[in-house]
């Protein structure tokens, strides 16, 4: 049973050997219905942001109409009015470009940080190795929200300030996972191979070791992600994340507390909002793994 | 021989279907084995090993076994549920694999692990199963029965953890053993040694062998007929002693690629695959 | 060491001492091969056969002794250009490419770590003397058997023009009709390239094939050098060489009952 592929025609070039590679593994993700419904819930958060004002058909988020006050889900407001007349259908969609842009800072932040203190602690081994680990424990031993509460106390609240102090608590893991990997992958024969042609150091570490890395942190990314909403949204909850008036679905959660009784959609839909996107990050970071890791098939 | 064969295989099939097409592992082989020693010689991918396990009811979803015979003692293997399969596994049929370190459990012990075995085929006699277990050890010649007994498989050298396996496969009392590359992963000194701990077992107690290995050598010099698999097939037969006169291409070709202790050769001949064999 | 003598090593000691007690993996080694020779490391495992190998290629530092190339000590660090003058094949196909990387990428690193320009036209050459051609180059080691992957790991290794080839069982991992091909492949650019070989094996068989004088190696020390023609009539000095030769003849059946 030999492994060369039969059907299909040999690539003709590098850029088209990784599309199909690109193709086959997306062939593979959409397999899994989970996953695909998970990717379907995070391309629509995207186009949601992405597209914010004609998905809400304009309709601006801040706009205050005190005569239109907790009103119920309706024909004139889908998700109804909040207690400033505020239309909750185009806060939330609103919401989704807060939403986004903190997960995305984040995750443009924690996954270059960890890779590179996790690869070059797993190779470089020794000395490097301990000081760059007890530096990851340090930062490991901060709770997420105290830390975020410091910050704010500390410089103030606002968007900015959170999406740093969730960064900060956020990255360790990724250097631990990208240290493990390395130092397995740093004992195979094909990083042997670089050495004996004369490689560099940093050119081992980013052109050949890092890039196995990246399917592990990805997946524990969208793992996480649901994670960092939750945080932001608990930030938000506080007052420490997006200030008011941005419509930032957190807040909006805590905005609506004190008629969670008899208006339930002033809280309980921004709340359903973090709770899909949360769940649909989840669903594509197993389907993810389970693409990356074959033997789990 | 008066005796029925102790097996009887016509038209084996093992097909698993896979995403795009479905893969036969192994296509139409049949052969009856008695009390003798058959070898089955081929290279990866000729289906060789997955004979062997679909012979114990080895082969899990989505493999499919199929065969128009497939009779082990006069028994139908085909008809066997989970109770039957352990029921035959261990004691009338068993199988050592190629290395006791995935195949023995890293956990225990390999006393326990002997005395584990001999207790699921004899549910009476547990107290008999610590003296069997040595006795056991000392017919594979390890020299030092009770430490190897308290020992972990970890512990033991790659041809000590070779004969505790065999040790284990045996203590059922099997009447055919099939062993699968069992002595690939091992030097070649020690090699010949844990083949010979085989050969006196198997003849002493008149069991049937199935040798499987990708190794013509070591199977011309140890069992009595040989099947030669490609591409799933079985394309030849023969008498062990008879290689030389095989008929078929690739069995000669097979023969003509291996580099020789005793001649020397310029150049290795090269097998050019003939599509004609895959009919 | 011998004027002549391409590569000379010469009481090669090679200790590792990890948490628990030292291991002397190589002690005492010394040979020599000369140009364009093929010079066979046998022993069984835990013989070190292997370990001389990668402290002659740099990867692993030796405790003691020295290795002189054309006559040049070689040390534990290695400049590029020393790196250039010896490439390595390894044992298995299936862990010696990059997964992640094509054929072609695979190829293009060491010439662009050397900054050697058309690499375009270096790789087509490079897989066509191995016996691949345009259909392999943007695959990835998955999509490639066993044999075309350890074609693909020789061409790697000779695309820098290295004068000496250090081979790790190349062919162990392999069928025996894909192993013809790969040894006939070796035979062919060894004669080509006038290249010197330290070919490390188990199968005595195989190094009776490849090599006209061998080492026997146990528990990290040389215990006989010999030309093949001893390895085949078996007519060692050694106990063990004799032990071993006879061994890999293959298994006497005892007397039928």
């Amino acid at each position: 049973m030999s492994a060369v592929a039969k059907s299909d025609s040999a690539p003709r070039s590098q850029a088209e050997a990784r599309v199909r590679g690109f193709a086959r593994a997306a062939a593979r993700l959409l397999e899994n219905p989970l996953a695909a419904a998970g990717l379907a819930v995070v391309l629509a958060l995207v186009a949601m942001a992405v597209f914010a004002d004609t998905v809400s058909f304009h309709i601006p988020p801040n706009a205050q109409d005190l005569n239109a006050r907790l009103l119920a889900p309706g024909a004139a407001h889908w998700f109804g009015t909040d207690d400033l007349g505020r239309d909750i259908y185009a806060r939330v969609v609103h919401g989704a470009r807060v939403t986004l842009s903190i997960v995305a800072l984040v995750a443009a932040i924690v996954a270059p940080i960890g890779l590179a203190v996790g690869a070059s602690a797993g190779y470089f081994g020794g000395i490097v190795d301990v000081v760059l680990m007890r530096i990851t424990d340090i930062f490991l031993a901060f709770p997420r929200l105290v830390l975020a509460l410091a910050f704010a106390a500390a410089l103030g609240p606002g968007i900015e300030n959170a999406v740093i102090a969730i960064a900060l608590t956020a990255w360790p893991p990724y250097a631990r996972i990208a240290r493990a990997e390395t130092v397995t992958i740093a004992k195979s024969d094909y990083v042997a191979a670089v050495v004996l042609q004369g490689a560099a150091a940093s050119r081992i570490l980013f052109r050949h070791i890092v890039p196995l890395c990246l399917s592990s942190v990805i997946v524990r990314l969208t793992l996480d992600m649901a994670g960092i909403i939750l945080t932001a949204a608990g930030l938000g909850f506080l007052g420490l994340g997006a200030q008011p008036p941005t419509a930032e679905w957190g807040a909006m959660v805590a905005a609506g507390r004190d008629v969670v009784l008899e208006q339930w959609w002033v809280a309980t839909i921004p709340g359903l909002a973090i709770f899909i996107v949360s769940l649909g990050f989840n669903l594509l970071g197993d389907g993810l793994r389970d693409v990356f890791d074959p033997r789990a098939s | 021989m008066s005796e029925p064969p102790l097996f009887e295989v016509e038209g084996l099939d093992v097909v698993y279907a896979g995403r795009d097409e479905a893969t036969h592992a192994v296509r139409d082989v049949s052969f009856s084995l008695g009390r003798e020693r058959l070898g089955i010689v081929g290279e990866s991918g000729s289906g060789k090993s997955t004979t062997g396990r679909a012979l114990l009811g080895l082969i899990a979803s989505p493999g499919i076994v199929t065969a128009r015979r497939l009779t082990f003692q006069g028994e139908d293997l085909r008809a066997l549920d989970d109770r039957g399969w352990q029921a035959m596994r261990g004691r009338r049929l068993s199988m050592v694999m190629q290395d006791p370190k995935y195949s023995l459990n890293p956990v225990k012990r390999i006393g326990e692990q002997i005395m584990e075995t001999f207790r699921l085929h004899n549910p009476g006699a547990s107290r008999e199963a610590k003296g069997r277990a040595l006795a056991m050890l000392e017919a594979v010649r390890i020299r030092d029965p009770e430490a190897v007994f308290h020992r972990y498989p970890h512990q033991l050298s790659g041809g000590m953890g070779q004969r505790a396996m065999i040790a284990m496969m045996l203590i059922g009392e099997p009447d055919v053993l099939v062993a699968d590359e069992p002595t690939s992963a091992l030097d070649v000194t020690v090699q010949n040694e844990v083949l010979r701990i085989l050969d006196d077992l198997v003849s002493a107690r008149g069991m049937g062998l199935i040798f499987i290995s990708h190794n013509l050598t070591i199977v011309s010099s140890f069992c009595d007929r040989v099947l030669v698999m490609y591409a799933g097939r079985v394309v030849e037969t023969l008498d062990a002693k008879a290689l030389d006169q095989a008929r078929h291409p690739y069995t000669r070709a097979l023969l003509a690629a291996a580099p020789s202790l005793d001649a020397p050769k310029a150049e290795l001949s090269v097998v050019t695959r003939d599509p004609a064999w895959l009919a | 060491m011998s004027a002549a003598a391409k590569i000379a090593v010469e009481g090669l000691d090679v200790t590792f001492r990890g948490s628990g007690k030292p291991v002397y993996a190589v002690q005492d080694v010394s040979f020599e091969a000369a140009e364009g020779a093929a010079f066979g490391l046998v022993g069984e495992s835990g013989s070190g056969k292997s370990t001389v190998l990668k402290a002659i290629a740099g990867l692993v530092a030796p405790s003691a002794g020295t290795i002189r190339i054309d006559g040049k000590p070689f040390g534990a660090r290695r400049t590029p250009n020393e790196r250039r003058a010896m490439q390595y094949v390894f044992q298995d196909p299936y862990g010696s490419l990059h997964p992640r990387q094509t054929v072609d990428r695979a190829l293009r690193e060491p010439l662009a770590i050397h900054r050697i320009a058309d690499a375009d036209s270096r790789i087509a050459v490079a897989l066509d003397e191995v016996g691949l051609d345009a259909r392999h180059r943007y695959r990835f080691p998955h999509q490639l058997s066993g044999g075309q992957r350890q074609r693909v790991a020789i061409a790697r290794a000779l695309i820098l023009s290295p004068s000496l080839l250090l081979l790790d069982e190349p062919t162990s991992a392999l069928d025996v009709s894909v192993q013809a091909e790969i040894l006939n492949l070796l035979a062919r650019l060894r004669k080509e390239r006038s290249l010197t070989m330290i070919f490390v094996s188990h199968d005595l068989a195989v190094v009776a094939h490849v090599c006209e004088t061998l080492a026997i190696m146990r528990e990290g020390r040389i215990v006989e050098r010999m030309p093949v023609d001893t390895l085949r009539t078996g007519e060692a000095v050694e106990a063990y060489s004799r032990e071993l030769i006879a061994a890999s003849r293959g298994y006497v059946r005892a007397a039928a009952k």
